[in-house]
């Protein structure tokens, strides 16, 4: 559970369009690492590129080196798919899965990856939503559709479905930008929670949240539209707030620019 | 712009006649469109009524009655095309579904999806004489084997299987990439993931095409009339060499006096087949509705 994770010198490409070029830093285990910056600047690919997801675009690839406690993630015989399973993604449209209940949808990690026994899917979906703070308000209809819900009581059950597996880290991609303001707070709250468990990442465009949730933030940028996306600068969410020590930061979140 | 079109004026006389003339042309048309239907309708089941109404039609078949004598039913043809298009469904179905599974979740964008669509969009517009023609030289001329219902069987799966194959494929695009990944990020395998959430995603949509795919073959007759003998009996074995069907029931009987029993038998085969049809396009649309979870 919460696992250290090492970026060293990671460069992403999209087919020959190199994407991010030369991104190193460290996430330490249960914090909250958020990734700020401009539209386009790769923080979301470097967020998809922590459990392999960037793969799934064909043409993609990512070299230099992630590692998972230790682990080189892109080492030779790693399967991405036991990758996933240890790091757990939240995406920004909430996306449960419609053909499936609520009870199915947190099962679903679980069920899909061969799990039968009852009893353990019944307190894992319990616990998971729980988790998730959605327990109280779905517990008398876990027979309904995942899809039922509100937006964000959806997010939340994306939550619940990413944690049922027992991951060590969770990425969220902008877990918030669907959500109404409301919403938005009971997932800041959660990630608050989250953190004393596992290793969150999670990008955001919202700088406010950035503040409020994370302990680190990493800010990226790109010198000009078609140039590989940079990390800027990576340090505690007080010091890039109030004396970040690069210029570009700084006008990024006094607002100059972005 | 110019001033005149500008202008608040009502329209001048030529513009509202070519208005109304246009309006009249289309209302026309349209009517035009369904008249030879409603006719076919009101026609069939005029005459055809009268034939089905008895118990005996649906339970017994023709055996021993000619057309100069009235009674018997026929079970024989309804079995028949049942069971051909149960037969047909039951091979072509999986092939078209695991096809467009290919197409969309496995080779999308690739030079090989481009020739199989290629090739699907080409088995699509095969008349079903040549379909039908092409499993008589495979089957018969080559093989040696004689007629059967079977044979019929193969000759509609190539007319199903491109239409199936295609709605598949448009039911599976319509699945958002947001649903994949989501259980790609739960270490879900990829086979998995199509298995236990795109099709269930997509099922109803594919049932839907599925059952239209098999209301459409179940009304050919050119692939029965030349790879399966007419019989009056029932014969309920795919290997049999005569089984009667429902479309070589009508033919059968296409030249039999408007006074014998035979004349309305013959109606009758044709009002069974149209609600066989029309049962099947409802049971997909009970299908479409049934599938959809509680809430939505």
């Amino acid at each position: 559970m919460a696992k250290r994770i090492e970026v060293e010198n990671l460069d992403v490409y999209y087919g020959s369009f190199k994407a991010v070029s030369g991104v190193s830093l460290v996430v330490e285990p249960r914090t909250v690492t958020a990734f700020i910056g401009p539209s386009g600047c790769g923080k979301s690919t470097v967020l998809r590129t922590l459990n392999r997801m960037h793969e799934v675009i064909p043409g993609a690839y990512a070299t230099g080196k992630v590692a998972l406690d230790g682990v080189d993630l892109y080492g030779q015989g790693v399967d991405p798919v036991a990758v996933r399973r240890l790091v757990g993604m939240v995406f920004q449209r909430p996306n449960p899965f419609p053909s499936m209940t609520i009870y199915d949808n947190v099962a679903a990690g679980l069920k899909l990856n061969g799990t039968r026994n009852k009893a353990e899917l019944d307190e894992t979906v319990e616990k998971s939503l729980r988790s998730a703070n959605l327990w109280n308000e779905v517990k008398d209809r876990l027979g309904r559709a995942g899809t039922s819900l509100s937006g964000g009581q959806q997010q939340r059950l994306c939550i619940a479905r990413a944690i049922a597996v027992k991951p060590d880290v969770i990425l969220m991609d902008e877990p918030c930008s669907a959500l109404d303001p409301i919403s938005t707070l009971a997932i800041e709250d959660l990630i608050g929670e989250l953190k004393e468990q596992y290793t969150v990442v999670i990008v955001t465009h919202n700088m406010q949240q950035a503040s409020r949730v994370s302990d680190r933030t990493a800010f990226f940028n790109l010198e000009s539209q078609g140039l590989p996306g940079q990390l800027v600068e990576v340090d505690d969410t007080e010091t890039i707030f109030s004396n970040p020590s690069k210029k570009a930061t700084e006008d990024y979140i006094t607002g100059r620019f972005g | 712009m110019s001033a005149t079109s500008t202008t608040l004026a009502a329209p001048g006389g030529g513009r509202r006649a070519k208005d109304a003339a246009i309006r009249g042309l289309v209302y026309l048309s349209a009517v035009v469109a369904v008249v030879p239907l409603v006719w076919i309708l009101v026609s069939i089941v005029s005459q055809g009524l009268p034939a089905i109404l008895s118990a005996a039609w649906w339970t017994q078949d023709l055996a021993g009655t000619t057309d100069r004598k009235a009674g018997g039913g026929a079970l024989h043809a309804i079995i028949g095309t049942l069971e051909i298009g149960l037969v047909t469904a039951i091979v072509a179905v999986p092939i078209a579904v695991m096809g467009a599974i290919f197409l969309i979740e496995y080779a999308r964008g690739t030079k090989w999806a481009r020739l199989v669509s290629f090739m699907v969009d080409i088995l699509s517009g095969i008349p079903s004489i040549v379909a039908a023609l092409f499993i008589y030289t495979l089957m018969i001329t080559l093989l040696g084997l004689g007629r059967s219902a079977i044979a019929a069987s193969f000759a509609l799966v190539l007319l199903m299987l491109p239409t199936v194959l295609r709605s598949t494929e448009e039911m599976l695009k319509l699945v958002p990439d947001s649903l994949r990944e989501a259980s790609y990020a739960l270490g879900v395998p990829k086979w998995r993931t199509v298995v236990d959430v795109v099709i269930p995603t997509a099922f109803s949509g594919i049932a839907t095409g599925v059952i239209l795919g098999l209301a459409r073959v179940m009304g050919e007759t050119a692939p029965l009339l030349i790879l399966v003998a007419y019989a009056r009996n029932l014969y309920l074995s795919p290997t049999t060499s005569n089984m009667g069907t429902l479309p070589t029931m009508i033919n059968s009987g296409r030249n039999v006096a408007e006074a014998l029993p035979g004349y309305e038998r013959v109606w009758g085969a044709a009002l069974t087949l149209i609600i066989l049809v029309m049962g099947l396009n409802l049971l997909a649309r009970a299908v479409a509705r049934a599938s959809r979870l509680k809430d939505r």
